[in-house]
């Protein structure tokens, strides 16, 4: 696992290898080439904005579509021939798909009466599953009786019951209000670590996907951009579309101007030259496409005294500040027009810094470690 | 100064209080007029002696009661009941997955006129092209001799088989529009949810579709039943002596034998034995409506009016 201090947990679940999946629906390609590899017990979010096909996929896993072309396997065997009922993989739907005649406790043991379970089984292992989702109380109600968070932990619940090797939510939190969804989240997080199997968690908020997940991908438009840690999607993203979908940032374009290791020069097109960090360096003259996030940037009143080497400097003029509590927003003009969106955190006592205001001339600084090469145009 | 909230209290129509008393005038109207005022006469009639030339003397007897305990009766009631049961039972069975293929199907349009299509053609006319297509110089036998299958006619009609066909092919429609309507309005995603928890295709349907469209079943199974069983033009074209109904034995006594008393006796059992089979049906359904679970209440309202104790 990726995250520490949780390593005497036991890995549990199944690793699910999706390749080269193909999917259309007509003409129009939900689904296209896309391979990913998610390991055992590992909390990994399809992340992307709506229509861009996570439903498909999800649906493909758990058997309800057929892909055209491609395999999935799960721990190493194709899944694609058997129906939904013969794959050990359990779903939480968009829109819970509780049944609506049956109580909160008979949804929970539906699978455990499918499978003829002894009564005395089915009453200890229900109780067992509503008490993990701390539904206990409410185990004679019907659906309909509940509220949106409570028809969520019945829909976890009755997924989770029959042990599959993988859990896969879809937009799970999508219908609970802002405060739910932060709790509800964290809930969810904490029933992964208890259980320790696979989950596949689907999102188009990138905030959810960044919190919870060990690992996260990309996907637009039927194509997965990119897999990787949180960290890694949010600090080298690796396409124009990953940086501008995850967090807030700066992208702009630029000509190769030098290169020396890992640290390019560039020259920009509103901020003159910008030292930048590239693992593979492209060669001198490319078009490129670069990013440097809000937050990386440091704002002042007096230019940096140190104009050490890799600590890039730009002018310009506060155009519109932005203030939201423990974070101010700086939308910061350069001469040439351009834009820089800057982001201060208001921090303790021992912060002297100066006040900033509306029409103030700033210098702006940043380091070129912060700063990436995203994309090779030509 | 007079204000428009003044009247009620002013006027002399104090005795209507709750506007719905009014509303529902029509309605009261019409079930005194055309239900209860009938109803009246015909328990009155079956205690009262025949006429000669049919009609009744105010003679008052118990007389059409002693008649309806002789076997003949009984027969009659109890392949009544046989066929009713049995026809409703097949007209279920098909009905509910062609209202599921239509539900799902994305021509409900062009489906629904389908279904619809033989209340274009009068009800008799449609009986005697079954005549045309199973006589035994029909459609069928031509074919059947012509391919050399039978040397000589099959009968198939003027037997039970006959009978049960034809009201099936009758009341399927009766059935159809009301499980359609309800199965409509189910969340299909809910069979995928079952199957996803381990439930095969018929298991899901089994435990999920079926509990969820009961509403539905129960209507299309009392829009079938209770024709069937008041069933008279079917098994009197179709029908041998064997497949003889309760209908039938009304429509002779009222116009053969004459004795109106003994047809009202026989009627009031009709219409006994479907009250008391509805009431026992809703109490097993949990005093739930027509329409299927709570707040889907209207999924009847779209089905046709039953021709409920018709005398087809
Ligand atoms: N059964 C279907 N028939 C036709 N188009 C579909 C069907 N299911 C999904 N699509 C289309 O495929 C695309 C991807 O859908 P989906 O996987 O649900 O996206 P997401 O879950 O990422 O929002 C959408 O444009 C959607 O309209
Ligand atoms: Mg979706």
């Amino acid at each position: 696992m990726e995250r520490g201090g949780e390593k005497q947990k036991t890995v549990k679940g199944s690793d699910v290898v999706i390749e080269h999946v193909r999917k259309s629906f007509g003409e129009f390609k939900a689904l296209d080439d896309v391979s990913i590899g998610i390991r055992k017990g590992e909390f990994f979010s399809l992340l992307g904005p709506s229509g861009c096909g996570k439903t498909t996929l999800l649906r493909i896993i758990a058997g309800f579509e057929s892909p055209e072309g491609g395999a999935v396997l799960l721990d190493g065997r194709d899944v694609l021939g058997q129906p939904p009922d013969a794959r050990h993989v359990n779903t939480v739907f968009q829109n819970y798909a509780l049944f609506p005649h049956l109580t909160v406790f008979e949804n929970v043991a539906f699978s455990m009466r499918l499978r003829k379970a002894p009564e005395s089984e089915v009453k200890a292992r229900v109780a067992e599953y509503l008490q993990l989702v701390e539904l206990q109380a409410h185990a004679s109600k019907k659906p309909a009786q509940l509220s949106g968070g409570q028809k969520q932990r019945v829909a976890i619940a009755r997924a989770l019951i029959n042990e599959p090797s993988v859990l896969l939510l879809d937009e799970p939190l999508s219908a609970l209000d802002a405060k739910l969804r932060q709790h509800m989240l964290i809930e969810l997080d904490s029933i992964h670590d208890k259980i320790g199997i696979t989950f596949i968690y689907v999102t188009h908020d990138q905030q959810e996907a960044l919190s919870v997940s060990d690992r996260i991908a990309v996907m637009n438009a039927g194509e997965v951009l990119q897999v990787g840690t949180p960290q890694e999607i949010y600090e080298a993203p690796a396409t124009d579309f990953v940086a501008k979908f995850i967090g807030e940032t700066n992208l702009f374009e630029a000509d190769v101007a030098s290169v020396s290791g890992e640290t390019v020069e560039l020259r920009t097109d509103g901020f003159g030259p910008v030292k930048v960090t590239a693992t593979e360096p492209p060669p001198v003259g490319s078009r490129v496409s670069w990013t440097i996030r809000p937050e990386k940037i440091r704002i002042g009143l007096e230019e940096p005294r140190s104009a050490r080497n890799g600590i890039n400097a730009v002018a310009g003029v506060v155009d519109e500040p932005i203030y939201s509590g423990f974070q101010s927003k700086f939308y910061v003009r350069a001469p040439s027009g351009l834009v820089l969106k800057v982001i201060k955190q208001h921090a303790d006592w021992s912060d002297e810094g100066p006040e900033i205001a509306w029409k103030d001339a700033v210098w702006l600084s940043f380091s070129a470690e912060d700063a990436y090469i995203v994309e090779v145009k030509r | 100064m007079n204000r428009p909230g003044d009247r009620a209290g002013g006027g002399a129509l104090g005795s209507v209080r709750e506007p719905g008393g009014l509303y529902a005038a029509p309605a009261t109207l019409w079930l005194t007029v055309f239900f209860l005022a009938p109803l009246a006469i015909i328990v009155a009639y079956s205690f009262l002696t025949p006429g000669a030339r049919g009609g009744v003397e105010w003679t008052p007897t118990l007389d059409a009661y002693r008649a309806i305990a002789n076997p003949t009766f009984a027969k009659v009631t109890l392949n009544t009941i046989l066929v009713a049961i049995g026809a409703t039972a097949v007209t279920l069975v098909i009905a509910l997955p062609c209202g599921y293929y239509m539900a799902r199907s994305e021509r409900q349009t062009l489906l629904l006129m389908l279904v619809m299509i033989p209340f274009w053609t009068n009800f008799l006319i449609r009986i005697y092209a079954w005549i045309a297509i199973l006589g035994n110089e029909g459609f069928l036998n031509d074919l059947l001799r012509a391919l050399g299958l039978v040397d000589e006619s099959v009968r198939f009609l003027y037997n039970r088989g006959a009978v049960m066909l034809v009201l099936v092919y009758t009341y399927l429609p009766y059935a159809i529009l009301p499980l359609y309507s309800t199965i409509d309005k189910f969340d299909f995603s809910l069979l995928e949810a079952a199957r996803d928890l381990g439930a095969s295709k018929l298991g899901a349907i089994v435990r999920v579709l079926l509990p969820n469209v009961k509403g539905g079943i129960l209507t299309a199974f009392l829009f079938t039943f209770i024709p069937i069983f008041g069933a008279y033009a079917v098994p009197l074209l179709v029908g041998g002596t064997e497949s003889y109904m309760l209908g039938n034995l009304i429509a002779d006594e009222l116009t053969k034998s004459r004795d109106w008393p003994l047809a009202s006796a026989i009627s009031l059992v009709i219409t006994l034995v479907t009250t008391i089979g509805v009431l026992l049906l809703l109490r097993a359904n949990g005093a739930s409506t027509l329409g299927g679970p709570a707040g889907e209440a209207s999924a009847d309202g779209a089905a046709p009016e039953p021709a409920v104790g018709g005398a087809r």
